[in-house]
């Protein structure tokens, strides 16, 4: 049995201590130690985008980080988007397009989605395309995904605006 | 009002012609969604528990060996490892088949497909599974599993596996030759034929004729959660599985089986389920955590595969060799058809190649024609059903022949199929007579669509051509099959809504709509769930199109149950005859007396027994599905990639219940087929290793790949169902690869008889041609 690692850090803005093993991933701590569960495995090897979470402001593929890596850092999962008063834009807009039919990658679509719209706030259908690419889809076709976050992005930016 | 009644009622308000619906057709949001947009939805793989132990899977490195020894002695004595299982924990099955789901199914095969018996039949066959307290100690115990092999030579293409010298791999297989069983051994489990008219009289009648062979490539469905299970044995002699499957019925049956245990032992706990296609209605994991849990002091265990297992050893769907021969009459009259088609199965029988059989020249009237069909065991993973099973490369391969004809007798298209397409009355190829289909509506709705009536665009570079290309499928659905539904009123007057069939892509919402229409109550009051399969009658897979076609029969009439049990309440109240209550939108009148449909429930409130209603239907009606798509493509001529500009998908879908998610099903067959047209392939070496076990070599199509992918719905009301509906999930695959076919043949010249038409195989083409 290996030995394991405390580490603190600040997950959807409460600070926790978890006990790791050295060679378990972020995804797994997330998982298994933390059972926030919100957050997929669909490849374990960075290629699907279903374990996406941002990490100190930047997008990363959960299951490509190690638990210890994240020491003293800030984390945001799919269970963090939402706030207190109401659903995030962004998952709002999900529903009303229909932009999920299974739901499995829909986590991490929508935790990249945020870190796209928290950098560019008003992106082109292409750059919307280019930012996903990295995030699988298997049942819709990506179409009312982009006109999803096409239309989060004007309603965020009127919010802005009022 | 009396059920009599109630049923005339019924049939003159709630028909097909009847248009005017409150809750079809509009677009209420999902119940399961704000779960699903938040995290808090549950997956097969999201269950925890005290307790919970680890499952991994030792696999077979090799195509094609026998078994000489399994040594497990390693594995048990690291620290952690809890149990171990082979296919001697598992009973010895009978030679027996049965239908599950829209196939059938060698029970004895499935279960040496669980775990090998004497053989290794391709490269990721289960061989062996280790129980442990973390997934990493698992999968290091089955690491230290010693297995000794003979080694054998494979054979992975049907070319490869027809040959008369071919390596065998199931040393009991006997061809079943049009009902009759071969004596000599074979890989070639069964050839089947249609045949009618006269083939010969047909082609000379022809004023040209196309032939063509094609080969397509084995894909996989490509669900993003992998298959996972996790299960209990208790120390009752119960067994509890928590699973991601299409059907927790089909689930329970196979588990059953596969352990030789009565069906009351298991309780299968369908959890949301992350995508499946067809591919997850065959099990693969369950039995065996079961076992392990037995195993392990009734302990939970949990199995999830990697990425790699679902590629190797799940899924996929036929490679194949296609040839069509096909004649017209200079007036575009199709005069004859001759097609064969052999299918990769896998390491057992079972390929798709029956539903390609119909699939391929269903769409049109055709007099004389022959449809020869091969289903052809190799050594790759057990062909899994995918989304119209076997349609798409069939469509393949005829529609790019109906287009060549087209092209040389200078007819458009559309015009062409229009001219052989197939309506109300007509024999189909495959026997029946077609019922009223609305295969010439998407003709007309494409030929007059903004898309077909644009101009092509300018190629973005002096290296690039562009072309568009029409393509037309066809698909049975499956009008049958059982549903069970439970209905209860609250007392607030909102209703849950009890099922069993698996929500794959928003399902539950179409069944709440169904039931709040026939209330004349408000879809958001319903309270849709899917439940274990001890909490409700059998229920079968979420398959073949036919849950909001089968279940929502069942959810109508047990509406229809409940209007009458409310009638009965309302009667009592009144202290009227329960035929003169008139029941119209949620409303029960009788005279003066009306009251509401939740000012009812609530006066009856739990007191005097609930409101209830169950049903369990088999259906036995017809619904099928047929679209057209339209697509332009840019291919760069320097490069052989192909891009999708534009695409337009049309189909006949009955009555859309809820729009959005019928669009989403275009859309994502769609999507599914330009990534089966342009990209997806299962690439192995000559030892039968796959070398593209991920996501990053096994390509899908991105959301950079894909244009926004136009639909438009053509209401063609099903008769065989109150609401109209027709099954359409399936027929949007079908037509793609066809349709991008013919965009590269009208942009190339080039007539591409491969799949998929990835750069290298553009490129192989190109060079053909120049020499």
């Amino acid at each position: 049995m290996s030995n394991k690692t405390v580490v603190q850090a600040t997950i959807n803005g409460e600070e926790v201590e978890f006990l790791c093993e050295t060679r378990q991933s972020l995804l797994e701590v997330l998982r298994d130690v933390l059972r926030l569960t919100g957050t997929k495995e669909g490849c374990n090897n960075g290629n699907c985008g279903a374990c996406n979470v941002i990490l100190e402001g930047v997008l990363v593929n959960s299951c490509l980080v190690l638990g210890v890596e994240v020491q003293g850092k800030s984390i945001t999962t799919i269970e963090g988007i939402a706030s207190p008063q109401g659903l995030h834009p962004l998952q709002q807009k999900f529903l009303e397009h229909a932009a999920l039919q299974c739901g499995i990658c829909t986590p991490g679509v929508l935790v990249s989605a945020k870190a796209l719209l928290d950098r560019h706030p008003h992106p082109s259908e292409h750059e919307v395309r280019h930012w996903l690419a990295g995030n699988l889809c298997r049942c819709t076709g990506y179409d009312k995904i982009v006109h999803a976050i096409l239309d989060a992005a004007d309603v965020m930016s009127a919010e802005v605006t009022k | 009002m009396d059920s009599e009644t109630l049923e005339q009622v019924a049939s003159a308000d709630i028909s097909v012609e009847n248009r005017h619906y409150k809750v079809i057709g509009s677009r209420p949001i999902r119940h399961d969604g704000p779960d699903k947009v938040t995290g808090r939805a549950l997956f097969g793989a999201d269950i925890r528990m005290n307790g919970l132990l680890y499952g991994k899977v030792l696999r077979s490195p090799h195509a094609h060996a026998r078994i000489i020894s399994i040594d497990v002695s390693r594995a048990l004595a690291l620290t952690g490892v809890k149990a171990v299982v082979t296919n001697a924990d598992l009973p010895t099955l009978e030679s027996v088949v049965s239908r599950v789901g829209e196939g059938s199914i060698n029970w004895r095969y499935l279960s040496s497909n669980l775990l090998a018996g004497e053989k290794v039949l391709y490269h990721g066959h289960a061989i062996a599974a280790v129980s442990a307290v973390n997934p990493h100690v698992a999968e290091q115990a089955a690491s230290l599993i010693d297995v000794e092999y003979e080694i054998l030579s494979p054979v992975i293409t049907v070319d490869q596996a027809m040959r008369p010298d071919a390596s065998i791999l199931l040393d009991e297989l006997r061809t079943n030759e049009l009902g009759a069983r071969g004596s000599t051994p074979t890989n070639i489990a069964s050839h089947d034929q249609f045949q009618r008219g006269d083939l010969d009289q047909g082609f000379s009648a022809a004023s040209v004729i196309v032939e063509r062979e094609f080969t397509t490539s084995t894909v996989h469905q490509g669900y993003i959660e992998p298959h996972n299970a996790t299960a209990i044995w208790g120390t009752d002699g119960q067994i509890t599985v928590w699973t991601s499957t299409q059907g927790g019925h089909d689930a329970r049956r196979q588990i059953a089986e596969v352990l030789q245990l009565p069906v009351s032992r298991i309780k299968v706990i369908p959890m949301e389920i992350g995508g499946g296609f067809g591919g997850k209605i065959g099990i693969y994991l369950e039995p065996v955590a079961a076992l392990l849990s037995l195993k392990s002091g009734n302990r939970p265990v949990q199995m999830t595969m990697s990425r790699f297992d679902v590629l190797a050893a799940t899924g996929p769907t036929s490679g194949s060799v296609i040839r069509v021969k096909m004649g017209a009459a200079q007036d575009g009259q199709i005069t004859a058809a001759q097609v064969s088609l052999a299918y990769a199965a896998g390491a057992y029988p079972g390929s798709p190649v029956g539903s390609a059989m119909s699939v391929i020249l269903n769409p049109y009237r055709i007099a004389n024609v022959q449809v020869d069909g091969y289903d052809v065991v190799t050594n790759t993973p057990r062909a899994a059903a995918y989304r119209a099973p076997g349609g798409t490369n069939a469509a393949f391969a005829a529609e790019s022949v109906v287009d060549e004809l087209a092209n040389k007798l200078g007819i458009d298209p559309i015009d062409m199929r229009l001219i052989n397409g197939i309506k109300e009355g007509d024999r189909r190829v495959d026997g029946p007579i077609s019922r009223r289909v609305g295969y010439i509506e998407t003709l007309e709705r494409a030929r007059s669509s903004p898309h077909y009536l644009s101009a092509l665009s300018s190629p973005s570079s002096a290296t690039c051509k562009v072309g568009r290309g029409v393509g037309s499928g066809w698909w049975g659905n499956w009008p049958g099959g059982t549903s069970s539904v439970s209905v209860v009123v609250n007392n607030d007057g909102t209703v849950n809504l009890i099922e069993g069939s698996t929500d794959i892509g928003g399902s539950r919402v179409a069944m709440a709509m169904m039931l709040a229409e026939t209330l004349g109550i408000q879809a958001s009051d319903i309270k849709p769930m899917v439940v274990d399969t001890d909490s409700v009658g059998y229920n079968d897979v979420t398959a073949g199109s036919r849950t909001t076609y089968s279940t929502g029969i069942a959810v109508h009439k047990a509406g229809l149950k409940i209007i009458h049990e409310m009638c009965e309440r309302a009667a009592q109240l009144w202290n009227v005859d329960p035929g003169t209550i008139d029941y119209a939108d949620g409303v029960l009148t009788s005279g003066t007396n009306h009251i509401g449909f939740k000012e009812l429930a609530r006066k009856i409130g739990d007191g005097d027994g609930n409101v209830v209603a169950s049903v369990s239907i088999s259906p036995n009606g017809e619904g099928v599905a047929l679209a057209t798509h339209i697509v332009d493509v840019e291919v760069d001529m320097e490069t052989g990639k192909v891009q999708i500009l534009r695409y337009t998908a049309i189909q006949d879908v009955g009555t859309a219940i809820h729009p959005a998610y019928v669009e989403g099903q275009l859309q994502g067959g769609v999507a599914q087929g330009i990534g089966w047209a342009l990209n997806e392939e299962y690439v192995y070496d000559a030892q039968g290793h796959l070398l593209n076990g991920s996501l990053l070599d096994y390509r899908i199509p991105t959301a950079l790949d894909l244009p926004m992918i136009e639909t438009v719905l053509v209401e063609v009301p099903n008769t065989t169902h109150p609401f109209g509906v027709r099954g359409v999930g399936e027929v949007p695959i079908v037509p793609p690869a066809g349709a991008v076919a013919n965009a590269i043949a009208n942009a190339t010249g080039l007539r591409m008889t491969i799949l998929p038409m990835s750069p290298r195989h553009m490129l192989e083409a190109m060079w053909a041609q120049a020499k």
